[in-house]
């Protein structure tokens, strides 16, 4: 039952041949089963989630109109608030936090009765491509447990792959939702920013931050993605529009007469060569579908990696300043006679890993009085450029693709010591992030050199989301097709268990 | 030996700065729900949002942008199509976020300017005071330090934080440079801060109150020689909480800097205390090693794009002038001068105005509300506005009065039952049973029952001693119960004794 699809168990729930508490039960079960070696859960919300579930088998039994997912179990990412539940954003800054109050998308799954397994491990601060920033250690890929899931939600990919649940929340600020849905072989999303709520998102950059659904299908995707998307007053730089019709575009996949356009500048050199082999593959498949597969130039996507190290490190170095022991979380030094600033300094000494130091450090240099107008004035300007890029091709296409990330899942510890080789491996997806539109990314098989993963991504205009998933849905179709089976279902790893 | 003022006015000119702090009187703070009443207990005014909660956002106050706009419109602004908002970092335990919310390079309100009048030696004087920017801000909260000498951080044994204020809104006004005041620097000043008081307090946007804190002004002040083109080194005086501290804060700097410079010392560029009991400042953060507060756009809040319709909406409903809605009510009411000036510090003015619409004559009005009235204010220690008694019963009173149904010292009982809640005045006169006595044959009964019993003061008046007459009068007003007229009164007794 863990490897059916989100909407099969929900058909499966409506039609009474299970109940959320047996689904419920089943994806604990497999939890206690593969995450020690997974390690994708920070923490499993047991007696919450089977209350939950139980709540929701109570409401279908009395006849009550539920929404798609209800009494579906879900797997989310630390980052989000979610009242009287541990929220740690992957940080010992955090250790033991318990919100007084839910987050936007808490409060949707809530009223939408998805079911909430528990917090999924991340990068700190959701700093990182691999998880391995987390401190409370790495999640490991279920394609090959000595392997990256991908960062920084690299838990929720993890818990997608290894079936210990089949949706979960991620948010994206370079692409920390697509490349670990990438090298995990599942499906991830990236709405438009402003799409989905920030409110009780903890912040690492907050014009790039956005949250987004994950989940094992295109239309799993969709139907998550309404589920959460739409306006909040409570965060300012929310869409006020309605939110686009994803899950008619999902069960549609009518890509017929649209444009896709290829950017020449996200393929080619420093891609691996079965990286480039499956997306070549993805694009024939979709030129037979009807498709129109043309070429589109962004020529300041180059710059895009480094005013991102501009951008979010700034903002980071602001939004995290609030962690300082005065009012929850980790505090250290706090002796007799100690003052407050020093008992702020230790804390965050000790709270804060390296990659998040280094960031804050980065962002706080970069904000400098005579250094602003170089430095973060500079990539505000080629965020500007950027925008215009996706503009001018938007022109010319309804769509644009390029490979998610440049090579397949690396191994733990293999670029720990090298921040560069990291950050590259957002190469083609930090440019979504800076213009501030939807991206998506879906399996496009396996690199044949090491069998390993490979993602397509799709990104649409802002506030089209839709088409990435007529666009997602087409492949997808095409895809299985071709395999007579879910990419997942040839995991070695999870085929003993 | 300590130079004088007029020492320092004969050899500098000074260069005056005045940055003003208002809090705005909305109901809830600039960047959440939470109430902004004062003097709750400590935290308990606070939600995820203004306790910087991981994960909270902030979502702007409309009202609060409605407000900063109506105050640039009245200091003559030009309104930005297009504002946003920056964060200003810094760490401070009462900082929750431990960056504020403020706006830096581009602000709602620039370029305005008001005109404040003062007495100089040749008359009635106009100053312009350019005003540079209007901006919106939020408050920190508030950081009690216990232990230390001088509540101060430093020394401090523990400090107690409340977050009730932080995120209060607070608008800034801030002028541009003010040369050309000369002597009259510190009385510019004073009548700027006045002037600005009394407009906002007539658009109703603050309480104003400086001795609370909802009016706050710092003051920069420099020297340079007269006839000198460059500015000098300014202080900042902050801690100003009355109009008189203005006015002795910045006479008090204009001197200790001009102390400095015939030293040959130099001023140094630093945020000085002003202290209430001494006049003098005392130094506070220097700002040589000037903090780097690291501006940047605020990520988390869209930028502030007004309607162009909109603010002529609020431009067509501001409210006159203060500074000439008096002037025209002085010169039509012929009021002196000290009689409006009691006026306006009672805070009467708008009450007297709106009673003699009414149909009252503006001296009985005026004087009725700024004496009686303001008596019972003050007895009960609450604001005039509070007391349960309206322009239309002190119109009503004052037309009794003149059609002779009631006296001056009925009126004050009728007054006294308005405000204990007895009822509109005519309610009070009828339960009370108040009438004037114009019953001359029932006065003659008691001025002849009283000339009687004083037989020596009625010989007195017999005898042409008339101030005597004043005992007698006094008698029958109370044989009478106070309801007779005393002027009736006067007139019988008067002719009773053979003296008219």
């Amino acid at each position: 039952m863990i490897r059916l699809s989100a909407s099969e168990m929900a058909a499966k729930l409506a039609n009474g041949e299970t109940t959320s508490v047996e689904l419920t039960q089943a994806h604990l079960d497999r939890i206690a089963d593969v995450d020690t070696d997974v390690h994708a859960f920070l923490f499993v919300d047991t007696e919450g989630a089977l209350a939950q579930a139980a709540a929701v088998d109570a409401k279908r039994a009395a006849g009550a109109k539920l929404a798609p997912l209800a009494g579906v179990p879900l797997a989310l990412k630390d980052v989000m608030t979610q009242k009287g539940v541990p929220t740690t954003a992957g940080s010992k800054i955090l250790e033991g936090w318990r919100p007084p109050y839910d987050s936007t998308v808490v409060t949707h799954l809530k009223n939408n009765d998805i079911v909430i397994l528990g917090k999924t491990n991340m990068d700190e601060f959701a700093m990182g491509s691999s998880t391995e920033n987390s401190a409370y250690g790495p999640t490991h890929n279920p394609w090959d447990l000595t392997r990256i899931p991908g960062g920084s939600s690299g838990g929720s990919s993890a818990a997608l792959a290894a079936f210990e649940a089949p949706l979960a929340i991620g948010t994206d600020t370079g692409g920390s939702i697509r490349q670990p849905a990438a090298v995990t072989g599942t499906v991830g999303v990236k709405p438009t920013y402003g799409g989905v709520s920030r409110f009780g998102l903890i912040a690492f950059s907050s014009s790039l931050d956005q949250a987004g659904p994950c989940a094992r299908s295109v239309l799993d995707a969709a139907l998550l993605h309404e589920a959460i998307a739409g306006h909040d007053p409570k965060d300012s730089t929310s869409i006020n529009a309605p939110v686009p019709q994803v899950v008619a575009a999902a069960n549609s996949g009518d890509v017929k007469g649209m444009k896709i356009g290829v950017v020449k500048e996200l393929n080619g050199d420093g891609y691996q060569s079965g990286v480039r082999t499956r997306f070549e593959e993805s694009l024939e498949l979709l030129a037979a579908a009807g498709a129109e597969i043309v070429e589109v130039s962004a020529p300041n996507f180059e710059y895009a990696l480094a005013a991102y190290y501009l951008i979010a490190p700034s903002e980071c170095s602001s939004n995290l300043a609030r962690f300082d022991a005065m009012r929850y979380g980790l505090r250290v030094g706090d002796v007799d006679g100690a003052s407050a600033e020093s008992v702020m300094n230790l804390t965050r000494e000790v709270g804060f890993g390296r990659e998040v130091k280094r960031r804050i450090i980065l962002g706080t240099y970069a904000l400098s009085s005579g250094y602003y107008d170089a430095y973060y004035g500079s990539a505000q300007k080629v965020r500007t450029l950027i925008t215009q890029d996706f503009n001018k091709a938007f022109e010319k296409c309804d769509v644009m693709v390029s490979p998610t990330c440049p090579t397949t899942a690396f191994k733990i510890g293999e670029k720990s010591n090298d921040p560069i080789a990291m950050y590259l491996n957002d190469i083609a997806t930090i440019p979504v992030n800076m213009a501030g539109i939807g991206g998506m990314s879906l399996p496009s098989g396996l690199a044949p050199e090491d069998g390993l993963p490979v993602g397509f991504q799709i990104m649409a205009p802002a506030m089209a989301d839709q088409r990435m998933y007529l666009v997602g849905a087409a492949l997808e179709a095409a895809l299985l097709t071709k395999w007579g089976a879910p990419l997942l279902s040839q995991a070695p790893v999870l085929a003993g268990k | 030996m300590a130079l004088t003022y007029d020492d320092v006015i004969t050899k500098y000119e000074p260069v005056l700065g005045l940055e003003v702090h208002v809090e705005l009187n909305t109901e809830s703070k600039m960047f959440c729900a939470c109430s902004t009443i004062f003097g709750a207990e400590p935290n308990t005014q606070t939600c995820p949002v203004c306790l910087a909660l991981p994960g909270a956002l902030p979502t702007v106050n409309e009202k609060a942008i409605e407000s900063t706009i109506k105050i640039g419109l009245a200091l003559n602004c030009s309104i930005a199509p297009f504002s946003r908002f920056a964060r200003k970092n810094y760490f401070y335990p009462d900082m929750p976020k431990n960056f504020q919310i403020s706006q830096y390079d581009e602000p709602i309100c620039i370029n305005g300017y008001i005109d404040v009048e003062i007495e100089t030696d040749e008359g009635p004087k106009v100053f312009r005071i350019e005003i540079e920017r209007v901006h919106m801000e939020e408050d920190t909260g508030k950081s009690l330090h216990v232990g230390g000498a001088t509540g101060r951080i430093h020394g401090a044994e523990y400090s107690l934080l409340d977050y009730n204020r932080a995120g209060i809104p607070l608008v800034e006004i801030v002028t541009k440079i003010v040369p050309g005041t000369g002597k009259y620097a510190p009385e510019v000043a004073k009548a700027y801060v006045a002037e600005l008081r009394d407009i906002l307090r007539s658009l109703g946007v603050s309480d104003v109150k400086m001795e609370q804190g909802s009016l706050r002004c710092d003051a920069n002040v420099s020297l340079r020689l007269i006839g000198a083109q460059t500015l000098g080194t300014r202080s900042e005086t902050k801690n100003v909480n009355s109009l008189r501290s203005v006015e002795r804060a910045i006479r008090g700097e204009m001197i200790r800097h001009a102390e400095l410079l015939n030293k040959g010392e130099r001023v140094v560029q630093e945020t000085r205390h002003f202290q209430e009991e001494t006049g003098l400042t005392r130094s506070g953060r220097s700002k040589e090693q000037a903090e780097d507060y690291r501006y940047f756009p605020e990520p988390d809040l869209v930028p502030v794009a007004p309607d162009a319709a909109w603010i002529e909406t609020l431009r067509a409903a501001l409210p006159e002038r203060p500074s000439i809605h008096r002037k025209r009510l002085q010169q039509a009411w012929a009021v002196p001068d000290k009689e409006m000036a009691a006026m306006i510090n009672a805070d009467v003015l708008n009450i007297v105005e709106a009673t003699v619409n009414l149909g009252a004559d503006p001296t009985k009005a005026r004087s009725w509300w700024l004496g009686e009235i303001s008596r019972i204010a003050n007895d009960k220690e609450v604001a005039i506005a509070a007391l349960a008694i309206t322009p239309t019963d002190v119109a009503e009173i004052v037309a009794l009065v003149n059609a002779g149904e009631l006296t001056d010292k009925l009126a004050r009982q009728v007054i006294e039952g308005v405000i204990a809640g007895e009822g509109k005045p005519v309610v009070v006169i009828a339960a009370r049973g108040i009438k004037v006595v114009n019953d001359d044959g029932a006065l003659m009964a008691a001025i002849e029952k009283v000339c009687g019993e004083q037989p020596e003061t009625a010989q007195k008046v017999r005898d042409g001693h008339l101030p005597a007459a004043g005992a007698l009068i006094g008698a029958v007003m109370k044989e009478t119960k106070g309801q007779a007229d005393a002027a009736r009164v006067r007139e019988l007794l008067l002719g009773h004794l053979g003296q008219l």
